[in-house]
Order: C-alpha cells, then sequence, then structure tokens
C-alpha cells in the first residue's frame, strides 16, 4: 500500500490552450477510497492517467510511496488499473487474462495457478475461469478486471468510471460490490466518476475537478455541507443548491433545507414566501420549483425538496424559510465561500 | 523530462532503420525508372559508367520517341475512357445492389451476398478462355469495348462487399425519418442513403479504376491491335520491337503511367482505409 | 469506426437481421400517403435492385464459367467451328505433361513463398507505420506505389533491373567486390534464381496492399487494450505477439486469403519477367493455360489446365473461414 500524491501537477495537450491539468497538489492517505469527481472536461481522467503513467505529465510530481515516479513506466509504479471498458483480452480466458500480469511480470509459473485461483475466488468468478469475455455479462466482466487487477497486489488501485458502461439496475449492486471489495482489500484507490451519487456513497474523501483545476478535497461530508464554491455547491447534491444572487454575495440553500416555515423548528430562520410554480412527485421526494415572492429575494428561482407535497397547488404562495445555519455565502466575484453575514431580508 | 532511455533510442533507431529498408525496396524501381527515362542510351548501355549518376547530360530523347513513334497516348487514353466506363457501369451495378443487401433482403439476400464473393473463385485466368469466344461472337473482338464490357466481373463484387460495409453503418432512423416525411423507399436511398456515402462511393472508384488500370490478361487475350491496346498490355508488348528493348522509352512509359494514378490514390487514401476499414471490421 | 469487443451493443445485432428491426419499427400512421415498399423489408425492391448485378455476373462469369467446362470435355481450337465431346482426354495428356506438372508445382511454391514474405512484412511494417511520425504521409506514398502502378509497369521496371547484362543490383554487387564481373547472377536466366525473382516481384507488389489491410486491423484494436497490457507489465514484444497480433488474427485471415486467391490465379508477373522460362522453371498454372490456350490455340486444353484451379481455390477459401470462424475474436 501506498500513499499517492501530487505536486503541481499540470498537463497541457495543445500549447497555448487551456490545459486539461492545472496545478494539481493533492496526498492520498493509505489504504483510502478517494474519488476524483467532476464533469466531463473536466481533467480527472486525464489526471488518473498521469498518475498510471499513460500520459506524460507538462509540469509537476507525481508521487506513489514518497518516490518520484514520473520517469517510470507504468508497470515500474506497482499500480493496477480497470478501464472504463474493462479492456478485457478477448481472445484470452478469464483464466489467462487474469494470469497475463503474471506472466508479463515474470512471476514464477507455478505459482500463477494458486494466485489466480485466490483472486478468483475473491470476487466469485471461479466458475466462469474458462469462458472468454464475449461470453461474459457487464458485471461479470467487471469481476474480471478487478481479478485481473488485484492479483499482483498493487500498491495503488485506480478506476476510470467502471460503473459507466452497466445498466442503471445493474450499476447499484455493482456499485456495492465494488465498496465490499475495497473493505476487503484495504489497498489504496483511485476512483475516477462524474457522478456525484457515486461519489458521495463510495469516497472517504472526494477530490472535486473542474476544467482542470481541484476545487475541493474533503470527505463527503466537507463538500455537501461546506462547499469551498459554488461549482462545488451545485455539483453535488441533486437538486442542485439554490443560489440567490445578491449585491456582494451568493448566497446558497439547499433544497432539503428550503421547507415550510412552520416544520422547520431551529429557532434562526430566514421566512421567504415561495410561489409554487411546478411539482414534482418522485415517490420517496417531492421536488416544488418557483419563485420567491417579496422581500429581499423577490423574484428569484427556487427549489424545494420535501417529503410530503400533496397539499401543494401550482400558482398558491406558502411561507416557507431556510434554517439560518444552513445558509450558505460565496463572493459574487470570485465564486468562493465566504463567512457567513447577515442580511436584511425582508 | 523524460529522460531516454537506451531502450528508447535503440527503438527509434529500429523503426527508422525498418522504414528505410521498406521505403527503398518498394519504392527503388520507380526511382531507377526516373534515371533511366532520362539518361542518354550511350550512358545507359555502358557497362562501365555508374549507374546512379548522369555520365552524360540528361536527355529528353526517350520522352520524344514514346510519344511521338508509338502509340503510347492512344493506350493512355483508351485506358482512361475503358477507367471511366467500368467506373460507371460498376456504380450502376453496385450501389443498388449493395442497398438491397443491406436493407432489403434479410436472410437470402446475406446469402446472395456470399455467393457473389465465391465469384472471385473463378478467376479470370479461367475465364478469358471462354470470353474470348464469347467476345468474337459478340463481335467485340479487338476493341476497347470488349474489355470494357469484361472488367465489371471483377470490380462489382467487391464494390458491393465495400457497400454493404459502408451501408450498415449508415443507422436505418434516417431512412424511416425521410420515408415519414413522404419519401418513398426507393426515394430515401436516392436522396438520402447515397449522398451521405461520398465516402464510400469515392472508395469503389479509386479502387475499381485502378484494378482497371492494372488488368492484363483479359486486355493481352481480347485485343491484339496495336491502336485498341491498353497501356498496361501495350507497353510490354508493343515496345519492345523484335527482340531489342527500348529501355528508356520503356521505363518512361512506365513512369508515366504509374504516377498520375498514385497520386489520385494518394489523395484519396485516407478515404480508402477508412472504407476499408468500415467494410472489413464491421462486414 | 473502431471495434469495441466488450460492448453488448444490441446494434450489432440487429443490423444484420432484418427482421428484428422491422419488429422494431413503428406502425405506419393510418394517414400516410407514403407509397413506400412497406415499412418491413421490401423483397420485391431489394430483388430489383439487386438483379442487374446478379445478372451481369450470371452473364460474365456464369456462362463463361459453364462454357470453359464444356470446353475442356470438348475438342475446341481456336478457329474450329463445332465442338465434339472428348470425355476426360484433355485431362488425362494434361496430367501426364511434365509441364503441368511443373506449373502446378510452381504455383504452389510461387504462392506460398510470396503470401509468407507478404504477411510477414506487411506485419512489420505496419507496426513501424502505427504511430504518426514526420514524413509518414511521404512514406505512406512511396509505400504505396508497387499496389498503384500497373502491375505489368512495375514488372517490366523489374525486368530492367534484372536485366542480365545491365542489372543496377549486379553492377553494385560487382562494384562491392561480392562477384567478378560478367559473373554476377543471372536473376531471370537462371532457373533456381528466376523463381526467387518473381516471388519477389510478387511479394513486392502485394505488400502495400497487404499493409493497408494489416493497418486497418491494427488500429481498429481498442487503444485501452495495449494500454492495460502495459499495465500489466508487458513490454513492446510480449504486447505485440501477445495482444496485438492474436487480435488481429481474423483480418491477417482476410490478407492471406485474398493474397493466396490473387496470387494463386495471376499470370502477370510471370508473363512479364520470364514467360514461364527458362524451360519452365518459373511456369504457374495461369500462364501455362494462356500460352496452352491462347498461344498454341487449344481452347480445350487451356481449359481444363485452368479448370485446376477452381477446386484448389475452393478448397482453400473453406480452409480459411474454417480457421476464421474458429479464430473468431469477437
Amino acid at each position: 500500500m501506498a500513499v499517492v500524491q501530487t505536486r503541481n501537477l499540470t498537463k497541457v495537450f495543445k500549447q497555448g490552450e487551456q490545459g486539461a491539468v492545472n496545478d494539481v497538489n493533492l496526498e492520498g492517505h493509505e489504504g483510502e477510497f478517494l474519488v476524483f469527481l467532476g464533469p466531463s472536461g473536466s481533467g480527472k481522467t486525464t489526471l488518473l492517467r498521469m498518475i498510471a503513467g499513460l500520459e506524460t505529465p507538462t509540469a509537476g510530481e507525481i508521487l506513489i510511496g514518497g518516490r518520484v515516479v514520473n520517469d517510470l513506466s507504468p508497470r515500474e509504479r506497482r499500480i493496477a488499473m480497470v478501464f472504463q471498458s474493462y479492456a478485457l483480452y478477448p481472445h484470452l480466458t478469464v483464466y489467462k487474462n487474469i494470469a497475463f500480469p503474471l506472466k508479463a511480470q515474470k512471476v514464477p509459473k507455478h505459482t500463477h495457478k494458486e494466485k489466480v485461483g485466490w483472486a478468483a475466488s475473491l470476487l466469485g468468478i471461479n466458475h466462469l475461469l474458462q469462458r472468454k469475455p464475449r461470453e461474459l455479462s457487464g458485471g461479470e466482466r467487471q469481476r474480471v478486471a478487478l481479478a485481473r487487477a488485484i492479483v499482483r497486489e498493487p500498491s495503488v488501485f485506480l478506476l476510470d468510471e467502471p460503473l459507466s458502461n452497466l445498466d442503471a439496475k445493474l450499476r447499484a449492486s455493482a456499485r456495492e460490490e465494488l465498496e465490499r471489495f475495497h473493505r476487503r482489500i484495504g489497498t489504496t484507490t483511485i476512483y475516477v466518476t462524474h457522478d456525484q451519487v457515486e461519489a458521495m456513497a463510495m469516497g472517504d474523501r472526494i477530490v472535486v475537478l473542474h476544467k482542470g483545476y481541484v476545487r475541493q478535497i474533503g470527505s463527503p461530508t466537507e463538500v455537501y455541507d461546506d462547499p469551498a464554491d459554488t461549482f462545488v455547491a451545485t455539483f453535488l447534491g441533486s437538486p442542485p443548491m439554490n443560489l440567490i444572487e445578491d449585491t456582494e454575495v451568493i448566497v446558497g440553500f439547499r433544497p432539503e433545507h428550503f421547507r415550510v416555515a412552520e416544520a422547520i423548528t431551529d429557532t434562526h430562520k430566514i421566512p421567504l414566501k415561495f410561489r409554487v410554480e411546478n411539482i414534482e412527485y418522485l415517490g420517496a421526494d417531492w421536488i416544488l420549483s418557483g419563485l420567491l415572492v417579496g422581500g429581499r429575494f423577490d423574484g428569484k428561482k427556487a427549489v424545494s425538496r420535501l417529503l410530503f407535497g400533496h397539499e401543494f397547488e401550482i400558482g398558491k404562495t406558502y411561507d416557507f424559510a431556510v434554517p439560518e445555519r444552513r445558509l450558505k455565502f460565496f463572493d459574487r466575484n470570485t465564486e468562493k465561500k465566504v463567512e457567513a453575514r447577515t442580511l436584511a431580508w425582508q | 523530462m523524460r529522460k531516454l532511455t537506451g531502450g528508447k533510442v535503440g527503438g527509434k533507431v529500429l523503426l527508422w532503420a525498418i522504414l528505410i529498408v521498406f521505403v527503398v525496396a518498394l519504392a527503388f524501381p520507380f526511382y531507377w525508372m526516373v534515371i533511366t527515362t532520362f539518361k542518354q542510351n550511350s550512358d545507359l548501355y555502358d557497362l562501365n559508367s555508374n549507374p546512379f549518376i548522369f555520365n552524360a547530360k540528361p536527355t529528353l530523347d526517350h520522352l520524344k520517341f514514346l510519344f511521338g513513334q508509338t502509340m503510347f497516348v492512344r493506350w493512355l487514353e483508351n485506358t482512361a475512357l475503358v477507367g471511366v466506363i467500368v467506373v460507371a457501369v460498376t456504380l450502376l451495378l453496385s450501389i443498388p445492389a449493395a442497398y438491397a443487401l443491406t436493407r432489403l433482403t434479410g436472410r437470402w439476400g446475406q446469402r446472395l451476398g456470399v455467393v457473389i464473393f465465391l465469384t472471385y473463385l473463378i478467376p479470370p485466368t479461367l475465364l478469358f478462355i471462354p470470353l474470348s469466344r464469347v467476345i468474337s461472337i459478340l463481335g467485340l473482338q479487338d476493341t476497347i469495348w470488349s474489355v470494357a464490357v469484361v472488367d465489371p466481373s471483377f470490380t462489382v463484387p467487391f464494390s458491393i462487399w465495400l457497400l454493404m460495409g459502408f451501408f450498415k453503418s449508415i443507422p436505418r432512423e434516417l431512412e424511416d425519418a425521410a420515408m415519414v416525411d413522404g419519401l418513398t423507399r426507393f426515394g430515401a436511398f436516392v436522396k438520402m442513403v447515397v449522398p451521405i456515402s461520398t465516402s464510400g462511393i469515392l472508395t469503389v472508384v479509386i479502387f475499381t479504376f485502378t484494378l482497371v488500370t492494372q488488368e492484363f490478361v483479359y486486355a493481352l487475350t481480347f485485343i491484339s491491335t496495336e491502336s485498341n491496346q491498353m497501356v498496361g498490355v501495350g507497353i510490354p508488348i508493343f515496345l519492345i520491337r523484335g527482340d531489342v528493348y527500348y529501355w528508356g522509352s520503356l521505363m518512361a512509359a512506365c513512369l508515366i503511367a504509374s504516377l498520375p494514378i498514385a497520386f489520385l490514390y494518394n489523395l484519396f487514401l485516407d478515404r480508402f482505409i477508412a472504407g476499408f476499414t468500415v467494410g472489413a471490421v464491421k462486414g | 469506426m473502431a471495434m469495441n469487443p466488450l460492448q453488448n451493443s444490441e446494434t450489432t445485432e440487429a443490423e444484420g437481421n432484418g427482421a428484428a428491426s422491422a419488429a422494431a419499427l413503428p406502425k405506419k400512421p393510418k394517414w400516410s400517403k407514403i407509397k413506400s415498399a412497406g415499412t418491413a423489408q421490401s423483397p420485391l425492391l431489394g430483388a430489383l435492385m439487386f438483379a442487374p448485378a446478379v445478372l451481369y455476373l450470371a452473364l460474365i462469369i456464369g456462362g463463361p464459367f459453364v462454357l470453359a467446362v464444356l470446353y475442356a470435355f470438348s475438342d475446341v481450337r481456336i478457329g474450329s467451328t463445332g465442338m465434339h465431346y472428348v470425355g476426360l482426354e484433355n485431362f488425362r495428356s494434361i496430367i501426364q505433361s511434365p509441364s503441368f506438372i511443373t506449373s502446378l508445382k510452381n504455383s504452389f511454391i510461387f504462392t506460398f513463398f510470396s503470401q509468407v514474405i507478404v504477411i510477414v512484412g506487411s506485419t512489420i511494417l505496419a507496426v513501424a507505420l502505427e504511430k504518426k511520425f514526420r514524413g509518414r504521409g511521404l512514406v505512406r506514398f512511396l509505400i504505396l506505389l508497387p499496389w498503384v502502378a500497373p502491375i505489368s509497369l512495375g514488372a517490366i521496371g523489374w525486368k530492367w533491373i534484372l536485366d542480365s547484362l545491365y542489372s543496377v543490383i549486379n553492377w553494385v554487387l560487382v562494384a562491392v567486390h561480392l562477384y567478378k564481373p560478367f559473373s554476377a547472377p543471372m536473376w531471370l536466366g537462371e532457373p533456381h534464381l528466376a523463381m526467387a525473382s518473381v516471388i519477389l516481384v510478387q511479394s513486392w507488389r502485394l505488400l502495400p496492399f497487404s499493409t493497408v489491410i494489416m493497418l486497418a486491423g491494427l488500429t481498429a484494436i481498442p487503444k485501452e487494450i495495449p494500454e492495460a497490457a502495459a499495465i500489466d507489465g508487458a513490454g513492446f514484444w510480449r504486447t505485440l505477439f501477445q495482444v496485438n497480433i492474436p487480435m488481429m488474427l481474423p483480418i491477417i485471415n482476410v490478407a492471406v486469403l485474398f493474397g493466396i486467391i490473387f496470387t494463386f490465379t495471376d499470370m502477370t508477373v510471370v508473363y512479364i519477367l520470364t514467360q514461364g522460362g527458362p524451360f519452365d522453371s518459373t511456369q504457374v498454372l495461369p500462364s501455362y493455360a494462356y500460352f496452352t490456350g491462347i498461344l498454341g490455340s487449344d481452347l480445350a486444353a487451356g481449359s481444363a489446365v485452368s479448370l485446376f484451379l477452381v477446386p484448389l481455390l475452393v478448397a482453400i477459401a473453406y480452409f480459411m473461414l474454417r480457421v476464421a470462424h474458429r479464430a473468431e475474436v469477437v
């Protein structure tokens, strides 16, 4: 196991253009499940590939286990990677797929069977060893990819959006399997995804990336409850945080904290009248969207998420409120988090 | 900065060595044609002189001879004309056929497609004998039309195969949308599918044209008069008078007949590879 | 364009099977005045569009093929008016003719060795050409020349290069003192050398096309697979031989099949370079058929000779298709 660090890591693909990865500094913790989260184009995959050794950094350093690995080939870094498409060798059986890294690293032949068996048992695919990849389902392929990754006992696991090729239904169970897998193995894992639900569910810490820059690094609680800027605030959480522009600041509050005033027990709460324009019933929740009426934020759009929404009607105005402690403030120009302040609300 | 390891440098050297060997082996004959074309006969046939340099002044004599005293230009014209005709015929036959096989005929159509391709197992070097009879019966003996009529037999199957690959990659929804908008099936084919397939069609055109210029056995068998011959057969047969080889003019002729096609081919090469890949990989 | 062999895509399944997509299409709206041939397949329209090609091929290939078979069993000559059935006479005399046996043997040698050279050479060249480098466009142009130029002309070029007196190769060999003057090899005059020469020229001619096919196969490999191999610890050679080439096998198969059929049935190189000589040492079946049938005026015998091509080709094609089927990678 090892700690992954990057210092001022930058990657520019085309000279003169915006870098894909800009000046990224991060320090992993041993054994943690670290998530690189961001929309497409945020640089998360490029960052991962540089750590893997598949892309050369334009500037900066990558360290694994304390040594600078910039000049090391992927094989020399003792990492394992699971690709989005799993990249299983289609012409080899599952057994040979898993054994391939052992062969390539010249591990003594007589140990192969044992190691492959161990990896296969870990992932419950012993019965698939003689099949070819094209005969496997998506979930099975993921397990083979993981087995192939684990068989060398690498120091770091890198996973590049391994769930995005799976059907929605399968994704949840595959995700759970990955979490269990990580708990069993305990190897430091870096996981790339654009899905914030995955990030929140799986990550010990999340690195939020946007346009090649790190916006925030923190635990799920930290990035969700204490976002560093408006991007993080709106990227995590669905529906996204309400952001209202004021003169000097942007005020934010999450839909689940924006409820009927009576239902909020906090003593300090900000009253906001809310005219409902649209109601969506999602089964477990209700999403109400509409406009704020009167006061400082008259006419601004807002969204509320409630457990019970039957009695609301479109076009009617209700007395909603947000607990004061749930308000977030961001500088209007830099969009970064700033100190809480009191504003006149009426 | 990644330091260059010994392995990396060695790899590059090996790469360039391989490339040089292959390029020389493949392109040398054409370089040699260029040199020979412009060398004076006295220089050419002097065993003691270095063949790689011009020991006497370069000359245009061979070219003058080729263009002035042989039917070379006529052969080029014949070949170009036949090429155009065969391309047209091939397109007319294979585009609808490929479309039909891809979209309209289901399983038996696919089987028929395989059968069409099996025609390559009956080669020109088998058919040329009976065809020579057929051609003379049709009265096309010793005309360029003999070749024009017969050549599509080896261009059409391959073109169908290539185009099938192309058509397969066009989503059906496009034609469905066109039909909902009011076109007939055939109309959708003509107005939607064909224009999109220009890449594939271009590939077929290039490939067909080069196949025609390469053709040897049919032209050799069907055509005997010098003025009606194709360039591929005319040069070896008629530029060798008696046992005398006019190497200077021969090389000039080979060069001139080869290079324009090569340039054209190279222009469209990427399209060709794309077309071939689509056909080969998906087909 | 690049194959993702692991994609469980329904489109590739539905594509080839028209019935499935017919079921997937929506019902025609009643108000539509579309005079289409139906949203399902249109066998009639299909047959109509297909017919010209089929008719043409039946006329130009099917008919003459039958004619060739008839000729082989007859006594027809150039200029003869009638045709009489002679049974297996032609075949009997051919099989006993030493020229024929030699031609048959030479055809195999010619095809086998040229194909080996072509496959190995084009694979090496494709691997070298895969990555971009400066000048790749020019290299590509030069490499394609043998394929693009009419083969008879390229062969004439080689004839000059291999000329008994003025061969530039011999000049170089003499110049570096590997041979004494006038004792350098007679490339086209000495039987074994002549065979080697025609094999080399045929390989020279086919290499570019094969390279293009190999390149297509190589670039069709999803780039994540060699990357996975790199991460797994495979170096260049292991990746090449244990990952890339095995994944290219279907396309290598196609290239070999093409090459064999093409070479086996081609007479141009032999005709131009050696006319089958010296003493039949480079005579191959197609050229022998030509000399017998057209130059020798014996259409019947010529047909019989070239008919031998068919069972051989069918056998080879069948074999290769079986291999292809078994080596299915996707």
